[in-house]
């Protein structure tokens, strides 16, 4: 077996307690809400008498110890059985995969625009190091870190699309228009830029501040005194030596962020009316439909697990060492 | 003198001294609050939609009440929750950080599993689920607020406790058959606090933003004037009084900020070896 197998496995097995203590806890948080099934159900009919509530319970296995119900949730959450949404009549799994797709494409654009965008800024500001570059790309990033996303978002529609009037505010498409094929395509890019641009801006911040501060730090290491009295270019030092080794810890934060990403997503959604997760959750928040929020917060944790150990797979195939090891 | 030297070194950052004025002037505002706008903030003043500049310094929102007192009240609630709840996540964060490091073996590996736990749980959509079934209130807020953002300090303790417990004063405290509580306590924390509170500071800043971000999507506490409840209220009249939102994130925007270079400046003078983030 190879360094790299055994590295993307034991990332596997560390997962399993994880993804456990997560089913846990959302056992917990859905026993602290107020209300159960039984309650909920008899509460949709129009109240129900003490004794119809009871054989819900029953039926539910809601009488039944703490622990077997908890063994019965395992089991049900291991099988993809969420649970069922009363209040839309639907299982829970088949609501959020009808909403997963909007949320993924959101946070998809964001990641490819934060991420090159941010490189490509840090990279600047740290080859024109104290120069006025350098100090106008790292105030722009500190202010930026420091603004309400959902602020941002509104002041965007604002500017764009009521002053200005060149972008959509709400929504993901124009349902009206009934558009098909590359049409379709194009109206969905064109409502995707202001909630795109929004969610981007904190983490494009992010990754400029770190990917400046991982450039200066690598530029001082002793392989880059190597390079340079091997009498390599200073272009070919930078670009094929720093840059590859700042590019790492950048990698690392870009799979710790995800789960913030997601977080973000939810306001974004809320402010652009985007029609994924963050909607659903919202939705769900209000109609106190607690099987369907925490169905999105378990979805949600388990989205973070895995792009995590994609994050890992990327790892090991930019970083030699691990294959070393 | 190590007072003043610690001042000195915070004071050659200019950026530190811009964002300690700016967060003087928010405690000034947070503080004079009462007293410039005594009274409910909630309470009707005028005709709505009044805008800036005119018989009232801010203007009035969609139902005539005064934008200005929003933000005076604003100030403090948003001052209150960050330190609230950055004190309780940093209490947290210590004990799980300290014990973890202290102890290693089997109590390290259990309690920081528990800390990997909870930094995979996307840290946003748990506070709204754990306001959601506490139910909308100022203590709801914090607790959420806490819950989600104490593994970094946790780590953070950890580590420095893993390289100060090797150290020769540990173990003189040892030798002198020191309890193990004492020990932590009084021997090893101390001089983890630098780092402490330079994460400390950081974390009020995004406490502040998640106290904002929740209130807006309407699970503030409804009795408490906010900056994200003014943005969430006024977001409906974005085409025709877009200055209802503006006003208030602006307010947001100055004090996080203010916070992150008082903060960074912290971290030049307290320690100069590590980076920010």
């Amino acid at each position: 077996m190879t360094a790299r197998l055994r590295f993307i496995l034991g990332r596997l097995v560390q997962a399993v307690p994880i993804v456990l203590g997560i089913i846990i806890l959302n056992f917990l948080l859905l026993h602290l809400a107020p209300g159960d099934v039984a309650t909920v159900l008899a509460g949709e009919a129009g109240g129900a008498p003490p004794e119809y509530v009871a054989q819900l319970r029953h039926d539910f296995g809601l009488d039944q110890p703490l622990w077997i119900q908890l063994l019965l949730y395992i089991k049900n959450i291991l099988s993809l059985d969420l649970g069922y949404s009363f209040r839309q009549s639907m299982p829970v799994l088949q609501l959020i995969l009808e909403r997963l797709g909007p949320t993924l494409l959101l946070m998809g654009t964001t990641l490819l625009i934060s991420v090159g965008f941010g490189v490509l800024l840090g990279l600047i500001a740290a080859m024109r190091v104290r120069r006025w570059a350098d100090t106008m790309i790292s105030i722009l990033a500190i202010i930026a870190y420091a603004t309400p996303l959902f602020w941002i978002g509104l002041m965007l529609i604002v500017l764009f699309s009521i002053k200005l009037d060149w972008l959509p505010t709400t929504g993901m498409e124009t349902v009206a228009a009934f558009y098909e094929g590359w049409d379709r395509v194009l109206d969905i890019a064109w409502h995707l830029v202001l909630p795109a641009l929004t969610l981007s801006l904190f983490y494009m911040a992010l990754y400029t501040r770190l990917m400046r501060a991982a450039m200066l730090e690598q530029a001082g290491m002793e392989y880059v005194t190597t390079a340079r009295a091997k009498g390599l270019t200073e272009r070919r030092i930078t670009f094929r030596h720093i840059l590859r080794n700042a590019f790492l810890p950048v990698l690392t934060i870009v799979g710790v962020q995800i789960g913030s990403l997601l977080g973000g997503s939810v306001i974004v959604e809320a402010v652009f009316a985007w029609p994924g997760l963050g909607q659903l959750a919202f939705q769900s928040l209000f109609a106190r439909d607690f099987n369907l929020l925490l169905g999105i917060f378990f979805l949600s944790a388990g989205l973070v697990v895995i792009v995590n150990l994609v994050v890992d797979v990327i790892y090991t195939l930019l970083d030699p060492r691990i294959e070393a090891r | 003198m190590i007072r003043a030297s610690l001042w000195q070194r915070f004071a050659a950052s200019r950026s530190g001294l811009i964002g300690l004025a700016i967060l003087v002037l928010v405690l000034i505002l947070a503080a004079s609050a009462p007293v410039f706008f005594p009274g409910d903030p909630f309470a009707i003043v005028d005709k709505p939609f009044l805008p800036p500049f005119g018989t009232h310094l801010l203007g009035t929102d969609s139902l005539g009440r005064d934008m200005a007192a929003g933000i005076a009240h604003g100030a403090g609630t948003s001052l209150m929750i960050g330190l609230v709840a950055t004190l309780a996540a940093l209490f947290i964060g210590t004990l799980i950080g300290a014990f973890a490091g202290f102890y290693g073996g089997l109590v390290d590996n259990l309690l920081m599993r528990l800390t990997e736990l909870f930094q995979t749980i996307p840290s946003f959509i748990f506070a709204i689920v754990l306001v959601a079934i506490l139910s909308p209130s100022l203590s709801s807020t914090i607790i959420a607020i806490a819950v989600v953002s104490w593994p970094p300090i946790a780590r953070l303790v950890r580590g420095e406790f893993l390289s100060l417990r090797r150290r020769e004063f540990v173990e003189a405290a040892i030798v002198l058959g020191m309890g193990d509580l004492q020990m932590i306590f009084r021997q090893i924390l101390p001089n983890c606090l630098s780092a402490i509170i330079v994460t400390g500071s950081l974390l009020v800043a995004t406490a502040i933003l998640v106290e904002s971000a929740l209130a807006f999507l309407g699970l503030g506490d409804p009795n408490i004037m906010s900056w994200g409840f003014m943005i969430g209220a006024g977001r409906t009249y974005l085409r025709t009084a877009w200055w209802l939102c503006a006003i208030p994130g602006i307010a947001i925007l100055l004090t996080v900020l203010a916070i992150n270079l008082v903060g960074e400046g912290l971290n030049d003078a307290l320690n100069p070896r590590l980076r920010t983030l």
